[in-house]
Protein backbone atom coordinates (compact mmCIF):
# COMPACT_ATOMS: atom_id res chain seq x y z
CA UNK A 1 0.00 0.00 0.00
CA UNK A 2 1.09 3.57 -0.70
CA UNK A 3 3.06 5.07 2.16
CA UNK A 4 2.17 8.49 3.52
CA UNK A 5 4.68 11.11 4.62
CA UNK A 6 4.66 14.33 6.61
CA UNK A 7 6.46 16.88 4.41
CA UNK A 8 5.56 20.00 6.39
CA UNK A 9 5.16 20.62 10.11
CA UNK A 10 5.27 23.83 12.10
CA UNK A 11 3.68 25.71 14.97
CA UNK A 12 2.63 29.34 15.15
CA UNK A 13 5.51 31.83 15.22
CA UNK A 14 4.66 32.66 18.84
CA UNK A 15 3.18 30.47 21.56
CA UNK A 16 1.68 31.52 24.86
CA UNK A 17 -0.07 34.85 24.91
CA UNK A 18 -0.94 36.15 21.42
CA UNK A 19 -3.59 38.86 21.86
CA UNK A 20 -2.77 40.34 18.44
CA UNK A 21 -4.17 37.41 16.47
CA UNK A 22 -7.68 36.06 16.07
CA UNK A 23 -8.24 32.33 16.26
CA UNK A 24 -8.64 32.16 12.48
CA UNK A 25 -5.30 33.92 12.00
CA UNK A 26 -3.60 31.52 14.42
CA UNK A 27 -4.68 28.71 12.07
CA UNK A 28 -3.36 30.73 9.12
CA UNK A 29 -0.07 31.63 10.84
CA UNK A 30 0.57 27.93 11.53
CA UNK A 31 -0.47 27.02 7.97
CA UNK A 32 1.85 29.62 6.41
CA UNK A 33 4.79 28.44 8.53
CA UNK A 34 4.03 24.86 7.53
CA UNK A 35 3.74 25.68 3.82
CA UNK A 36 7.11 27.46 4.06
CA UNK A 37 8.56 24.44 5.89
CA UNK A 38 7.43 22.21 3.01
CA UNK A 39 8.43 24.72 0.31
CA UNK A 40 4.84 24.81 -0.96
CA UNK A 41 2.06 27.37 -1.37
CA UNK A 42 -1.70 27.17 -0.92
CA UNK A 43 -2.00 26.34 -4.65
CA UNK A 44 -0.27 23.00 -3.99
CA UNK A 45 -2.87 21.95 -1.41
CA UNK A 46 -5.96 20.02 -2.57
CA UNK A 47 -7.04 18.46 0.72
CA UNK A 48 -7.89 20.34 3.91
CA UNK A 49 -8.80 19.19 7.42
CA UNK A 50 -9.38 21.29 10.50
CA UNK A 51 -11.29 21.52 13.79
CA UNK A 52 -12.21 24.53 15.90
CA UNK A 53 -12.88 26.49 12.72
CA UNK A 54 -14.72 25.13 9.69
CA UNK A 55 -12.78 23.85 6.67
CA UNK A 56 -14.85 26.33 4.64
CA UNK A 57 -13.44 29.28 6.58
CA UNK A 58 -9.87 28.05 6.30
CA UNK A 59 -10.07 27.18 2.60
CA UNK A 60 -11.42 30.62 1.79
CA UNK A 61 -9.03 32.46 4.09
CA UNK A 62 -5.90 30.64 2.91
CA UNK A 63 -6.86 30.55 -0.79
CA UNK A 64 -7.15 26.77 -1.05
CA UNK A 65 -9.42 25.03 -3.58
CA UNK A 66 -9.85 21.60 -2.03
CA UNK A 67 -11.25 18.46 -3.58
CA UNK A 68 -11.28 16.72 -0.18
CA UNK A 69 -12.19 18.19 3.22
CA UNK A 70 -12.57 16.80 6.73
CA UNK A 71 -14.14 18.75 9.57
CA UNK A 72 -14.12 15.94 12.14
CA UNK A 73 -14.37 17.66 15.51
CA UNK A 74 -14.19 15.39 18.55
CA UNK A 75 -12.06 17.61 20.78
CA UNK A 76 -8.31 17.96 21.19
CA UNK A 77 -7.41 14.74 19.36
CA UNK A 78 -9.36 15.75 16.21
CA UNK A 79 -6.07 16.37 14.39
CA UNK A 80 -4.93 12.79 14.98
CA UNK A 81 -8.20 11.65 13.40
CA UNK A 82 -7.56 14.06 10.52
CA UNK A 83 -4.19 12.37 9.96
CA UNK A 84 -5.86 8.95 9.93
CA UNK A 85 -8.55 10.13 7.50
CA UNK A 86 -5.98 11.91 5.32
CA UNK A 87 -3.92 8.74 5.06
CA UNK A 88 -6.99 6.89 3.77
CA UNK A 89 -7.90 9.72 1.38
CA UNK A 90 -4.36 9.94 -0.03
CA UNK A 91 -4.14 6.18 -0.43
CA UNK A 92 -7.52 6.15 -2.20
CA UNK A 93 -6.38 8.93 -4.53
CA UNK A 94 -9.09 11.36 -3.41
CA UNK A 95 -6.47 14.12 -3.18
CA UNK A 96 -2.70 14.54 -3.40
CA UNK A 97 -1.56 16.92 -0.69
CA UNK A 98 -3.39 17.50 2.60
CA UNK A 99 -3.05 20.44 4.99
CA UNK A 100 -4.26 19.94 8.59
CA UNK A 101 -4.52 23.10 10.68
CA UNK A 102 -5.08 23.99 14.32
CA UNK A 103 -5.25 27.42 15.92
CA UNK A 104 -6.79 28.42 19.20
CA UNK A 105 -7.02 31.64 21.12
CA UNK A 106 -7.40 29.63 24.33
CA UNK A 107 -6.06 32.32 26.62
CA UNK A 108 -6.75 35.65 24.90
CA UNK A 109 -10.09 34.48 23.43
CA UNK A 110 -9.71 36.68 20.34
CA UNK A 111 -12.22 35.62 17.70
CA UNK A 112 -12.83 32.39 19.57
CA UNK A 113 -16.21 30.75 19.91
CA UNK A 114 -17.65 30.07 23.35
CA UNK A 115 -18.03 26.73 25.07
CA UNK A 116 -21.76 26.62 25.54
CA UNK A 117 -23.71 23.53 26.36
CA UNK A 118 -27.41 23.14 25.86
CA UNK A 119 -29.44 22.35 28.99
CA UNK A 120 -31.15 19.62 26.98
CA UNK A 121 -27.93 17.88 25.91
CA UNK A 122 -27.00 14.68 27.71
CA UNK A 123 -24.30 16.38 29.78
CA UNK A 124 -26.56 19.42 30.26
CA UNK A 125 -29.21 17.22 31.82
CA UNK A 126 -27.13 14.67 33.66
CA UNK A 127 -23.83 16.29 34.70
CA UNK A 128 -23.98 20.11 34.70
CA UNK A 129 -26.76 20.30 37.35
CA UNK A 130 -24.28 18.86 39.85
CA UNK A 131 -21.74 21.65 39.44
CA UNK A 132 -19.26 20.39 36.85
CA UNK A 133 -17.32 23.47 35.86
CA UNK A 134 -15.26 22.83 32.76
CA UNK A 135 -12.45 20.32 32.47
CA UNK A 136 -10.69 20.85 35.84
CA UNK A 137 -13.65 19.57 37.86
CA UNK A 138 -14.89 17.05 35.29
CA UNK A 139 -11.93 15.37 33.57
CA UNK A 140 -10.56 14.69 37.05
CA UNK A 141 -13.66 12.85 38.31
CA UNK A 142 -12.53 9.22 37.82
CA UNK A 143 -9.12 9.55 39.46
CA UNK A 144 -9.99 8.85 43.12
CA UNK A 145 -11.41 5.54 41.85
CA UNK A 146 -8.08 4.76 40.19
CA UNK A 147 -6.22 5.76 43.36
CA UNK A 148 -8.29 3.44 45.55
CA UNK A 149 -8.33 0.49 43.15
CA UNK A 150 -4.60 0.55 42.40
CA UNK A 151 -3.13 2.27 45.45
CA UNK A 152 -1.76 5.30 43.59
CA UNK A 153 -0.55 7.96 46.04
CA UNK A 154 -0.95 11.73 45.76
CA UNK A 155 2.84 11.90 45.45
CA UNK A 156 2.78 9.57 42.44
CA UNK A 157 0.17 11.72 40.69
CA UNK A 158 2.29 14.81 41.43
CA UNK A 159 5.37 13.09 39.98
CA UNK A 160 3.82 13.21 36.50
CA UNK A 161 4.02 17.02 36.61
CA UNK A 162 7.55 16.96 38.07
CA UNK A 163 8.91 14.76 35.28
CA UNK A 164 7.28 16.81 32.56
CA UNK A 165 8.72 20.00 33.98
CA UNK A 166 12.16 18.39 33.65
CA UNK A 167 11.53 17.97 29.93
CA UNK A 168 10.15 21.51 29.65
CA UNK A 169 13.35 22.80 31.27
CA UNK A 170 15.19 21.77 28.09
CA UNK A 171 12.72 23.49 25.77
CA UNK A 172 13.15 27.24 25.16
CA UNK A 173 9.58 27.50 23.83
CA UNK A 174 7.98 25.92 26.92
CA UNK A 175 5.76 28.21 28.98
CA UNK A 176 6.99 26.92 32.35
CA UNK A 177 10.62 25.83 32.64
CA UNK A 178 11.67 26.12 36.28
CA UNK A 179 12.21 22.78 38.02
CA UNK A 180 9.55 21.73 40.55
CA UNK A 181 9.38 19.07 43.26
CA UNK A 182 6.61 16.74 44.36
CA UNK A 183 6.13 18.99 47.40
CA UNK A 184 5.81 22.05 45.15
CA UNK A 185 3.01 20.29 43.28
CA UNK A 186 1.22 19.14 46.44
CA UNK A 187 1.55 22.63 47.96
CA UNK A 188 0.14 24.37 44.90
CA UNK A 189 -3.45 25.53 45.07
CA UNK A 190 -6.16 22.87 45.21
CA UNK A 191 -8.26 23.11 42.05
CA UNK A 192 -10.48 20.04 42.34
CA UNK A 193 -9.32 17.58 45.00
CA UNK A 194 -7.24 15.49 44.42
CA UNK A 195 -5.89 17.86 41.72
CA UNK A 196 -3.61 20.81 42.41
CA UNK A 197 -2.84 23.68 40.08
CA UNK A 198 0.43 22.12 38.85
CA UNK A 199 -1.42 18.93 37.91
CA UNK A 200 -3.66 20.87 35.50
CA UNK A 201 -2.74 22.07 32.01
CA UNK A 202 -1.82 25.59 31.03
CA UNK A 203 -4.17 27.82 29.07
CA UNK A 204 -2.38 29.47 26.16
CA UNK A 205 -2.77 30.72 22.58
CA UNK A 206 -1.15 29.02 19.62
CA UNK A 207 -1.48 26.78 16.62
CA UNK A 208 0.17 24.17 14.46
CA UNK A 209 -0.22 22.52 11.10
CA UNK A 210 0.90 19.47 9.14
CA UNK A 211 1.17 18.70 5.42
CA UNK A 212 0.82 15.08 4.30
CA UNK A 213 1.35 13.52 0.91
CA UNK A 214 2.14 10.13 -0.63
CA UNK A 215 5.71 8.93 -0.28
CA UNK A 216 6.27 8.99 -4.07
CA UNK A 217 5.26 12.62 -4.12
CA UNK A 218 7.19 13.36 -0.93
CA UNK A 219 10.46 12.91 -2.78
CA UNK A 220 9.26 15.53 -5.32
CA UNK A 221 8.76 18.15 -2.60
CA UNK A 222 12.24 19.41 -3.31
CA UNK A 223 12.13 22.65 -1.39
CA UNK A 224 11.18 21.11 1.94
CA UNK A 225 13.41 22.09 4.83
CA UNK A 226 13.39 18.62 6.38
CA UNK A 227 13.44 15.01 5.25
CA UNK A 228 9.97 13.40 5.29
CA UNK A 229 8.62 11.73 8.41
CA UNK A 230 6.43 8.71 7.73
CA UNK A 231 3.04 7.67 9.07
CA UNK A 232 3.31 4.02 10.08
CA UNK A 233 -0.08 3.50 11.69
CA UNK A 234 -3.21 5.22 12.97
CA UNK A 235 -6.22 4.50 15.18
CA UNK A 236 -9.34 6.26 16.40
CA UNK A 237 -12.41 5.79 18.55
CA UNK A 238 -15.01 7.62 20.65
CA UNK A 239 -16.73 6.60 23.87
CA UNK A 240 -19.06 9.00 25.70
CA UNK A 241 -19.84 12.72 26.09
CA UNK A 242 -20.21 12.17 29.86
CA UNK A 243 -17.28 11.08 31.98
CA UNK A 244 -19.70 9.61 34.55
CA UNK A 245 -20.69 7.09 31.87
CA UNK A 246 -17.23 5.71 31.01
CA UNK A 247 -17.42 1.93 30.87
CA UNK A 248 -14.55 1.76 33.32
CA UNK A 249 -13.47 4.71 35.49
CA UNK A 250 -9.86 3.47 35.53
CA UNK A 251 -9.33 3.02 31.78
CA UNK A 252 -10.30 4.84 28.59
CA UNK A 253 -12.10 2.61 26.11
CA UNK A 254 -11.23 5.03 23.29
CA UNK A 255 -7.50 4.89 24.23
CA UNK A 256 -7.69 1.09 24.35
CA UNK A 257 -9.03 0.94 20.82
CA UNK A 258 -7.16 3.78 19.08
CA UNK A 259 -3.73 3.10 20.59
CA UNK A 260 -3.34 -0.65 20.05
CA UNK A 261 -4.93 -0.32 16.58
CA UNK A 262 -2.31 2.24 15.53
CA UNK A 263 0.52 0.10 16.86
CA UNK A 264 -0.84 -3.02 15.15
CA UNK A 265 -1.23 -1.03 11.93
CA UNK A 266 2.40 0.05 12.27
CA UNK A 267 3.50 -3.52 12.89
CA UNK A 268 5.51 -2.55 15.97
CA UNK A 269 5.92 -4.04 19.41
CA UNK A 270 6.27 -1.94 22.58
CA UNK A 271 10.04 -2.46 22.68
CA UNK A 272 10.39 -0.80 19.26
CA UNK A 273 8.93 2.51 20.49
CA UNK A 274 11.68 5.07 21.09
CA UNK A 275 9.52 8.06 21.94
CA UNK A 276 6.01 8.52 23.29
CA UNK A 277 3.56 11.41 23.47
CA UNK A 278 0.40 11.10 25.59
CA UNK A 279 -1.92 14.09 25.56
CA UNK A 280 -1.72 15.38 29.13
CA UNK A 281 -4.49 17.85 29.87
CA UNK A 282 -4.22 16.64 33.48
CA UNK A 283 -1.64 14.57 35.35
CA UNK A 284 -3.59 11.32 35.24
CA UNK A 285 -3.66 11.09 31.45
CA UNK A 286 -0.14 9.70 30.98
CA UNK A 287 -1.02 7.05 33.60
CA UNK A 288 -4.18 5.96 31.80
CA UNK A 289 -2.40 6.20 28.44
CA UNK A 290 0.62 4.08 29.43
CA UNK A 291 -1.72 1.33 30.63
CA UNK A 292 -4.25 1.52 27.80
CA UNK A 293 -1.43 1.42 25.23
CA UNK A 294 -0.04 -1.64 27.00
CA UNK A 295 3.33 -0.18 28.04
CA UNK A 296 2.38 -0.93 31.65
CA UNK A 297 0.04 -3.46 33.26
CA UNK A 298 -3.05 -2.25 35.13
CA UNK A 299 -2.05 -0.15 38.11
CA UNK A 300 1.64 -0.19 37.19
CA UNK A 301 2.01 3.19 35.44
CA UNK A 302 2.36 5.28 38.66
CA UNK A 303 5.42 3.22 39.70
CA UNK A 304 6.75 3.28 36.13
CA UNK A 305 6.71 7.08 36.14
CA UNK A 306 7.93 7.34 39.74
CA UNK A 307 10.94 5.21 38.80
CA UNK A 308 11.79 7.79 36.09
CA UNK A 309 11.22 5.55 33.06
CA UNK A 310 9.48 8.39 31.19
CA UNK A 311 11.90 11.08 32.45
CA UNK A 312 15.08 12.35 30.75
CA UNK A 313 17.47 9.40 30.66
CA UNK A 314 14.64 6.86 31.09
CA UNK A 315 13.83 3.95 28.78
CA UNK A 316 10.63 5.50 27.39
CA UNK A 317 11.04 9.29 26.93
CA UNK A 318 7.49 10.67 27.15
CA UNK A 319 6.02 14.13 26.57
CA UNK A 320 9.46 15.49 25.77
CA UNK A 321 8.22 18.98 24.91
CA UNK A 322 7.00 19.41 28.50
CA UNK A 323 3.44 18.48 27.58
CA UNK A 324 0.20 20.27 28.20
CA UNK A 325 1.25 20.63 31.83
CA UNK A 326 4.34 22.75 31.05
CA UNK A 327 4.82 23.37 27.30
CA UNK A 328 1.53 24.84 26.14
CA UNK A 329 -2.16 23.93 26.00
CA UNK A 330 -4.50 26.00 23.87
CA UNK A 331 -7.50 23.75 24.54
CA UNK A 332 -7.09 21.30 21.66
CA UNK A 333 -3.53 20.17 22.41
CA UNK A 334 -3.33 17.17 20.07
CA UNK A 335 -1.61 19.11 17.29
CA UNK A 336 1.31 20.07 19.59
CA UNK A 337 1.81 16.45 20.64
CA UNK A 338 2.14 15.49 16.95
CA UNK A 339 4.47 18.44 16.28
CA UNK A 340 6.82 17.10 18.96
CA UNK A 341 6.67 13.57 17.49
CA UNK A 342 7.60 15.02 14.08
CA UNK A 343 10.47 17.06 15.58
CA UNK A 344 11.78 13.94 17.31
CA UNK A 345 11.58 11.94 14.05
CA UNK A 346 13.34 14.77 12.20
CA UNK A 347 16.01 14.81 14.89
CA UNK A 348 15.51 18.50 15.65
CA UNK A 349 13.66 18.49 19.00
CA UNK A 350 15.04 20.72 21.77
CA UNK A 351 15.21 17.65 24.03
CA UNK A 352 16.15 15.24 21.24
CA UNK A 353 16.01 11.53 22.01
CA UNK A 354 19.18 10.08 20.47
CA UNK A 355 18.61 7.70 17.54
CA UNK A 356 14.83 7.83 17.90
CA UNK A 357 13.22 6.05 14.94
CA UNK A 358 9.63 5.38 16.08
CA UNK A 359 7.29 7.72 17.93
CA UNK A 360 3.79 6.91 19.22
CA UNK A 361 1.44 9.86 19.72
CA UNK A 362 -1.81 9.28 21.66
CA UNK A 363 -4.49 11.96 21.84
CA UNK A 364 -7.64 12.46 23.88
CA UNK A 365 -10.77 14.36 22.89
CA UNK A 366 -13.36 15.81 25.23
CA UNK A 367 -13.01 14.23 28.65
CA UNK A 368 -12.11 10.64 27.78
CA UNK A 369 -14.74 11.13 25.07
CA UNK A 370 -12.55 10.35 22.06
CA UNK A 371 -9.07 9.27 21.06
CA UNK A 372 -6.79 9.31 18.06
CA UNK A 373 -3.36 7.74 17.81
CA UNK A 374 -0.61 8.13 15.19
CA UNK A 375 2.65 6.17 14.91
CA UNK A 376 5.42 8.15 13.20
CA UNK A 377 8.68 6.75 11.82
CA UNK A 378 11.83 8.50 10.57
CA UNK A 379 11.94 6.13 7.56
CA UNK A 380 9.30 4.53 5.36
CA UNK A 381 7.37 1.78 7.12
CA UNK A 382 9.42 -1.40 6.67
CA UNK B 1 -29.80 32.92 49.39
CA UNK B 2 -28.95 35.47 46.76
CA UNK B 3 -27.16 32.70 44.87
CA UNK B 4 -28.26 32.18 41.29
CA UNK B 5 -29.91 28.84 40.64
CA UNK B 6 -27.72 26.01 39.51
CA UNK B 7 -27.93 25.07 35.82
CA UNK B 8 -31.06 22.97 35.53
CA UNK B 9 -31.75 20.25 33.00
CA UNK B 10 -34.14 20.82 30.15
CA UNK B 11 -35.92 17.49 29.60
CA UNK B 12 -36.37 16.06 26.13
CA UNK B 13 -39.19 13.71 25.08
CA UNK B 14 -36.82 10.80 25.73
CA UNK B 15 -35.95 11.87 29.28
CA UNK B 16 -39.23 13.43 30.44
CA UNK B 17 -40.32 10.30 32.34
CA UNK B 18 -37.11 10.38 34.38
CA UNK B 19 -37.58 14.00 35.45
CA UNK B 20 -41.30 13.43 36.09
CA UNK B 21 -40.25 10.57 38.35
CA UNK B 22 -37.79 12.72 40.28
CA UNK B 23 -40.60 15.23 40.87
CA UNK B 24 -42.67 12.42 42.38
CA UNK B 25 -39.79 11.10 44.47
CA UNK B 26 -39.06 8.13 42.23
CA UNK B 27 -35.70 7.30 40.68
CA UNK B 28 -36.72 5.72 37.38
CA UNK B 29 -34.41 3.49 35.39
CA UNK B 30 -35.01 1.46 32.27
CA UNK B 31 -34.59 -2.24 31.64
CA UNK B 32 -34.53 -4.03 28.30
CA UNK B 33 -37.42 -6.48 27.93
CA UNK B 34 -35.24 -8.68 25.76
CA UNK B 35 -31.76 -8.82 27.29
CA UNK B 36 -32.56 -7.43 30.79
CA UNK B 37 -29.84 -4.77 30.51
CA UNK B 38 -30.44 -1.90 32.97
CA UNK B 39 -29.17 1.45 31.73
CA UNK B 40 -28.94 5.19 32.30
CA UNK B 41 -29.32 7.94 31.08
CA UNK B 42 -32.82 7.36 29.67
CA UNK B 43 -33.54 6.58 26.03
CA UNK B 44 -36.37 4.61 24.46
CA UNK B 45 -34.18 1.71 23.30
CA UNK B 46 -31.59 -0.65 24.70
CA UNK B 47 -27.97 0.46 24.10
CA UNK B 48 -26.85 -3.13 24.56
CA UNK B 49 -29.03 -4.95 21.98
CA UNK B 50 -30.78 -2.07 20.09
CA UNK B 51 -34.28 -3.32 20.97
CA UNK B 52 -37.03 -0.71 21.33
CA UNK B 53 -38.87 -3.00 23.77
CA UNK B 54 -37.83 -1.50 27.10
CA UNK B 55 -39.65 -0.85 30.39
CA UNK B 56 -39.37 1.81 33.03
CA UNK B 57 -39.04 0.69 36.65
CA UNK B 58 -38.45 2.37 39.99
CA UNK B 59 -34.92 1.88 41.29
CA UNK B 60 -34.19 1.15 44.93
CA UNK B 61 -32.45 4.49 45.40
CA UNK B 62 -29.49 2.70 46.94
CA UNK B 63 -26.04 3.51 45.64
CA UNK B 64 -22.38 3.67 46.57
CA UNK B 65 -19.78 6.40 46.08
CA UNK B 66 -17.75 5.44 43.00
CA UNK B 67 -15.56 8.55 42.67
CA UNK B 68 -15.61 12.31 43.15
CA UNK B 69 -13.71 15.58 43.10
CA UNK B 70 -14.02 18.47 45.53
CA UNK B 71 -14.18 21.59 43.41
CA UNK B 72 -12.37 24.63 44.80
CA UNK B 73 -12.94 26.98 41.88
CA UNK B 74 -15.77 29.48 42.22
CA UNK B 75 -19.11 28.42 40.73
CA UNK B 76 -21.88 31.03 40.68
CA UNK B 77 -24.44 28.65 42.19
CA UNK B 78 -22.31 26.96 44.88
CA UNK B 79 -20.32 27.80 47.95
CA UNK B 80 -17.03 26.08 47.22
CA UNK B 81 -15.52 23.73 48.06
CA UNK B 82 -18.22 21.29 47.03
CA UNK B 83 -18.04 17.72 45.84
CA UNK B 84 -19.16 16.48 42.43
CA UNK B 85 -19.68 12.75 42.66
CA UNK B 86 -20.14 9.70 40.50
CA UNK B 87 -22.41 7.24 42.28
CA UNK B 88 -22.99 3.64 41.33
CA UNK B 89 -26.61 2.61 41.68
CA UNK B 90 -27.44 -0.77 43.24
CA UNK B 91 -29.02 -1.71 39.88
CA UNK B 92 -25.71 -1.16 38.05
CA UNK B 93 -25.69 2.15 36.16
CA UNK B 94 -23.57 5.07 37.34
CA UNK B 95 -24.73 8.68 37.50
CA UNK B 96 -23.26 12.06 38.39
CA UNK B 97 -24.70 13.72 41.49
CA UNK B 98 -23.89 15.56 44.71
CA UNK B 99 -23.52 14.12 48.20
CA UNK B 100 -25.64 15.92 50.80
CA UNK B 101 -25.81 15.59 54.57
CA UNK B 102 -22.07 15.06 54.68
CA UNK B 103 -19.07 17.35 55.06
CA UNK B 104 -17.43 17.96 51.71
CA UNK B 105 -14.02 16.66 52.77
CA UNK B 106 -11.88 13.66 51.80
CA UNK B 107 -12.23 12.40 55.39
CA UNK B 108 -16.04 12.32 55.24
CA UNK B 109 -16.42 11.33 51.60
CA UNK B 110 -15.17 7.76 51.66
CA UNK B 111 -15.14 5.80 48.43
CA UNK B 112 -17.65 2.93 48.29
CA UNK B 113 -19.67 4.32 51.23
CA UNK B 114 -23.36 3.36 50.97
CA UNK B 115 -25.71 6.14 49.85
CA UNK B 116 -29.44 6.65 49.39
CA UNK B 117 -31.18 9.00 46.99
CA UNK B 118 -32.86 12.17 48.24
CA UNK B 119 -34.80 14.43 45.89
CA UNK B 120 -34.36 18.15 46.11
CA UNK B 121 -36.92 20.52 44.60
CA UNK B 122 -35.13 23.04 42.38
CA UNK B 123 -38.05 24.50 40.41
CA UNK B 124 -41.67 23.77 39.57
CA UNK B 125 -40.50 21.29 36.97
CA UNK B 126 -37.21 19.94 38.24
CA UNK B 127 -36.26 18.00 41.32
CA UNK B 128 -32.70 16.65 41.31
CA UNK B 129 -31.69 13.23 42.60
CA UNK B 130 -28.97 13.85 45.19
CA UNK B 131 -27.49 11.25 47.54
CA UNK B 132 -26.84 11.16 51.28
CA UNK B 133 -24.93 8.67 53.40
CA UNK B 134 -27.16 5.65 54.10
CA UNK B 135 -28.36 5.42 57.67
CA UNK B 136 -28.55 9.19 58.13
CA UNK B 137 -32.08 10.46 58.51
CA UNK B 138 -32.03 14.04 57.30
ZN1 LIG C 1 -31.27 -5.21 25.31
Amino acid sequence: MTGIAVVGAAETTELGKIPGMSQLMLHADAALNTLADAGLTAKDIDGLATAGERPTDLAYYLGITPSWVDGTSVGGCSFMLHVRHAVAALQAGLCKTVLITHGESGRSRVGAGGYSQSASSLAGQFESPYGTLGAPSTFTLPVLRYMKDYGMSHEQLAMVAVVQREWAGMNPRASFRDAITVDDVLNSKLIAYPFHLLECCLVTDGGGALILTTDERATDVNNAKHAPVYIWGTGESVETPMISQMENLTSSRAFSIAGPRAMKDAGISHSEVDHLMIYDAFAHLPIYGLEDLGFCGRGEAPDFIWERNTAPGGCLPTNTNGGGLSYMHSGMYGMYAMQESVRQMRGVAPAQVQNAEVSVCLGVGGMFGASGCVVFGNMPKP
Amino acid sequence: MGKPARPLPKPTPETQHFWDGCKQGELRLQRCDGCAHVYFPPRPFCPSCSSRAVSIFIASGEASLASYVINHRPHPAWDEPYAIAIVELAEGPRMASNIVGCEQTPECLVLDMPLVVQFEVMSDDISLPLFRPAGDRT
